[in-house]
């Protein structure tokens, strides 16, 4: 019997399981795949919103301040990538500017500090790359860029560490209440290996959010997965552009943004599609036309022939446009973390202690007193002095040998990557962990490697490792096996 | 720390680096360190298991380990010293003229180290899906060519069962040919442009002697499968190389090879400073392969992505010839810069989309020096004339040029004495009649 099974291992299930860990108690996250931060969590613009966007009164509004707060002493403890580097909005118009003032307006109501209207002059002091089209921009200092993997991760390992137990490739296929043998209502949650028990559960598993909600509840749910493309340029852009540079909102989101990331690369996205299918993250030519039109508005000279990688990621769209949080009426000890799009990232933290806090008011958990808050992150001999560096490897060779060229990364992180709890087992794990992989030529020379030391440090045929989990092998079989 | 000096540092030990350091050597310099990433010398052409390497400069057939192993020997046989499994991490230019080289392996730890001259041969690397902007899903089963190559040759790895090639560049010709033999089924090979981009004779022998169809003005549309390829869309493309509605044709396949082109990989380059060619995505030379950074030569596929290795070794004896001569300027001043001659540029037109060298200083043309080109488009009866000061000094018939096929004209040091005083060169293509 557990006190609280987590479904979905993203951003969201990952912050609730690490501040659930601050209680006393036995907790569980199930996740479908096989490893964390593998949907909606992995691929999305990895941006810490201001928070003047979200309706005023919403649980968005309220969680995404909240988040935003968090973040800089959060990345400080568990030793994750977050930049303050500030937001934005153009206006692409002289008619778009009271929708800059509205904007604002707004951000003050939700609570957002130092909002600031500036004119062309002052914008372009503040990013110079804009171009000739943009007239004025309302300016956030407080918004911020994070790595999502590395958020994502640091959360799951504290987790971890404060005793949470992960499941990995385990898909809930029913969540019905049932009693424990003294009669206490609790929920028995069906996976391929069985039925679990748990006092309470949480739903957090993203797109599929609706479903599992609807499990469990009379009031139906409906989460549309909504399809956003993106472009990745190569690190050589960095510096392009400093700030996460958005167009006044349209109907459909925020717009295109031109954004640089923690790692010094360029991403230009999202696109906004409803699609049907919740596994639908393919990217379309419509969607990359789109983009290149869309950024060209803000800046005129985008480096596009950079472009490393374009990929899709889907939200976690609900029809009201608000997330839905906390426990589902007609079903007590159930707690929902659905319609988690953006500001989702921003808000995962927030909503993680918050829906923490309500589960162990619930349970009446007691606070783990050995919880340990801080996490320290992977070894990164790029953060390091030379005379760090030439230590290091004088103490652990491996560290000396680069696999990954284009990201520089060496063996000693790739194995760090595996061996850690919750370890990488598949290219795509190794990639978002310590970035082999995540460069200009897209693993093309360093998979091979990488491969073999999976192969190895898992010990299963190479045959068998994958590029994300799943039927996705890398190889089908060795040279002339069929011949 | 200290930085341990070389005269010379060659990164790269593949087919550039190699001739390049033997260069340098058979010109008198003995203070010489290759710096080479993988665990053998020999570059890209250890998994280069085909033959057809080498007619140019040994008038035989050789495998590409073959060839690599030919140069390897030249390098042992004199001692060059070689530092493997080493990765360099950067380059700059010292206070005093010298370069720092940062490089790091395993046994030594950080290396830091500074040369007088550098070869830069790094070679290039693949242009991957990302960058083409194939739109559809991104499963397993999409591998570079190059990358494919080295599963099957080096790891004998088979990466699929039923092979669609995007771009027929050289590299997926030749693993056309080399995943049928291993076992599997080559079902396409599609091309984006109205002609081919490698050399006709892999054509022939990768690709019809096989009966595997290339369709050219084709491009893939759609990747399909979520985990693993399962299938992939081919369109053909009109003038404007955007698919045609309605010429959609779907394949059944597991595994998508792309070989859509070359970078070379001159990240190094930029950190140093070096003037990058827009066209070549290589660094700016002189006729002496020098590049804007003086004492910084290139050569090699770092340079400009070539068709033959054959040329590769030769333009690399060049530039480690030239290192050599540097060095020796130099003396104990790292200061006295062998260059800052205001230089000729090489000017062209009529289809040639670059030259190497971009500019000479015709007093430092030794015997003669082959000027190396490439054209924008499939060209047929043209002469290739070369003028010196205005006046057309040499010509060239080609009854076909193609973009996959590197071009070049020859220098020679009696063509440049005829003219005292040289102010201009310029190439240019003309038709033939």
């Amino acid at each position: 019997m557990f006190d609280a099974v987590i479904i979905g291992a993203g951003v969201t299930g990952c912050a609730v399981a690490r501040f659930l860990s601050s209680y006393q108690g036995s907790f569980c996250v199930m996740e479908r795949t096989e490893d964390v931060c593998s949907g909606t969590s992995k691929a999305n613009s990895a941006i810490i919103h201001a928070g003047f966007d979200a309706a005023h009164g919403s649980l968005m509004a309220k969680y995404n301040i909240l988040g935003n707060q968090m973040y800089p002493q959060l990345a400080k403890d568990l030793d994750f990538a977050y930049k303050n580097n500030g937001s934005l909005v153009l206006a692409l118009h002289e008619e778009d500017i009271p929708k800059l003032e509205a904007l604002k307006e707004n951000g003050i109501k939700n609570g957002v500090k130092d909002l600031e209207i500036v004119d062309r002059k002052r914008l372009k002091e503040l990013e110079p790359a804009v171009g000739h089209v943009p007239v004025a921009a309302l300016y956030a200092p407080t918004a911020g860029i994070v790595c999502p993997f590395g958020a994502t991760i640091a959360l799951a390992e504290n987790a971890y560490a404060n005793g949470v137990e992960f499941r990995f490739n385990t898909e809930v296929k029913g969540v019905t209440p049932t009693t424990d043998d003294e009669g206490n209502p609790c929920w028995a949650i069906q996976t391929r290996d069985g039925a679990v028990l748990t006092r309470t559960v949480i739903n957090a598993a993203g797109v599929y959010a609706d479903v599992i909600h609807n499990m469990v509840s009379s009031e139906k749910i409906h989460i549309f997965p909504r399809r956003g493309d993106y472009l990745l340029l190569d690190r050589r852009t960095g510096g392009y552009v400093k700030h996460t540079v958005f167009q006044v909102p349209g109907k459909l989101g925020k717009g295109v943004l031109v954004s640089p990331t923690v790692h010094g690369n360029t991403i230009i996205g999202p696109t906004a599609e409803d699609i049907y299918d919740k596994e639908g993250v393919d990217t379309t030519s419509e969607g990359f036309d789109d983009l290149m039109a869309k950024a060209g508005l803000a800046f005129d000279d985008l480096p596009l022939r950079e472009v490393i990688t374009s990929f899709a990621g889907l939200r976690a769209h609900e029809a009201n446009h608000d997330f839905i949080l906390g426990e589902v009426s007609d079903a007590p000890g159930f707690f929902d973390c659905a319609g988690i799009e953006s500001p989702g990232l921003t808000a995962a933290p927030a909503i993680g202690k918050d829906i923490a806090a309500q589960v162990a008011e619930k349970l009446s958990l007691a606070p783990n007193k050995d919880f340990n808050p801080l996490r320290k992150g992977f070894t990164d001999p790029k953060s390091m002095t030379v005379e760090e560096y030439a230590q290091l490897i004088r103490e652990k060779p491996e560290f000396g040998r680069i696999v990954c060229r284009c990201e520089q990364v060496s063996e000693g992180e790739i194995l760090e990557a595996i061996r850690r709890p919750l370890g990488a087992k598949s290219l795509d794990g190794v990639k978002r962990r310590v970035r082999a992989g995540m460069g200009r030529c897209q693993a093309g020379f360093c998979s091979p490697r990488i491969m073999d030391i999976l192969a190895e440090e898992w010990n299963v045929d190479v045959a068998d490792i994958t590029k994300s989990g799943g039927r996705s092998e890398v190889i089908v079989g060795f040279v002339k096996d069929r011949v | 720390m200290e930085r341990k000096l070389y005269n010379l540092i060659v990164i790269g030990g593949g087919p550039a680096g190699l001739a390049a350091a033997a260069a340098a050597w058979d010109a008198g310099e003995r203070s010489i360190l290759i710096l080479e990433r993988d665990t053998r010398l020999g570059g890209i052409l250890n998994q280069c298991i085909h033959n057809g390497f080498g007619l140019h400069t040994f008038q035989e057939e050789l495998t590409g380990p073959e060839y690599a192993q030919r140069f390897i020997d030249q390098v042992e046989e004199k001692g060059i010293a070689c530092k493997l499994d080493t990765m360099v991490l950067s380059v700059a230019e010292g206070e005093d003229g010298s370069k720092e080289v940062t490089a790091v392996n395993e046994k030594d730890g950080l290396l830091l180290l500074r040369a007088k001259a550098l070869v830069l041969a790094m070679g290039c690397r693949e242009r991957s899906r990302g960058a083409l902007n194939i739109p559809g899903f991104r499963p397993a089963g999409i591998f570079s060519a190059g990358t494919a190559q080295r599963l099957v040759n080096i790891e004998g790895y088979l990466p699929g069962r039923r092979v669609v090639i995007l771009g027929s560049g050289d590299i997926g010709l030749i693993m056309a040919r080399r995943m049928t033999l291993e076992g599997a089924k080559v079902l396409v090979c599609a091309e984006l442009m109205p002609y081919s981009g490698g050399l006709k004779r892999n054509i022939v022998q990768c690709l019809d002697d096989f009966g595997i169809p290339l369709k050219l003005s084709h491009t893939v549309v759609r990747i399909e499968g979520k985990e693993r390829v399962e299938g992939v869309v081919i369109a053909q493309v009109g003038p404007d190389r955007k698919p045609i509605p309605g010429t959609e044709e779907h394949y059944d396949c597991d595994t998508l090879l792309l070989s859509v082109g070359l970078l070379p990989e001159n990240e190094l380059t930029i950190g140093l400073g070096a003037d990058i060619s827009r066209i070549t995505n290589g660094p700016v030379v002189n006729e002496s392969l020098e590049t804007s950074v003086p004492g910084v030569f290139a050569a090699g596929n770092v340079l400009h992505v070539h068709d033959l290795v054959d040329y590769v070794s030769e333009e690399a004896q060049l530039a480690g010839k030239k290192a050599a001569e540097y060095i020796a300027a130099c003396g104990d001043a790292m200061s006295a810069s062998a260059s800052g001659k205001e230089r000729i540029p090489v000017e062209f037109e009529g289809g040639i989309r670059y030259t190497v060298p971009s500019m000479i200083d015709p007093d430092r043309i030794d015997g003669w020096l082959k000027i190396r080109f490439r054209v924008g488009d499939v060209m047929t009866s043209r002469k290739v004339v070369l003028s010196l000061n205005g006046q057309p000094a040499l010509t060239k018939k080609r009854r076909v040029m193609a973009p996959g096929e590197m071009e070049e004209l020859v220098l020679t040091r009696k063509l440049l004495d005829a003219y005292s005083s040289l102010e201009s060169v310029k190439i240019s293509i003309e038709e033939d009649q």
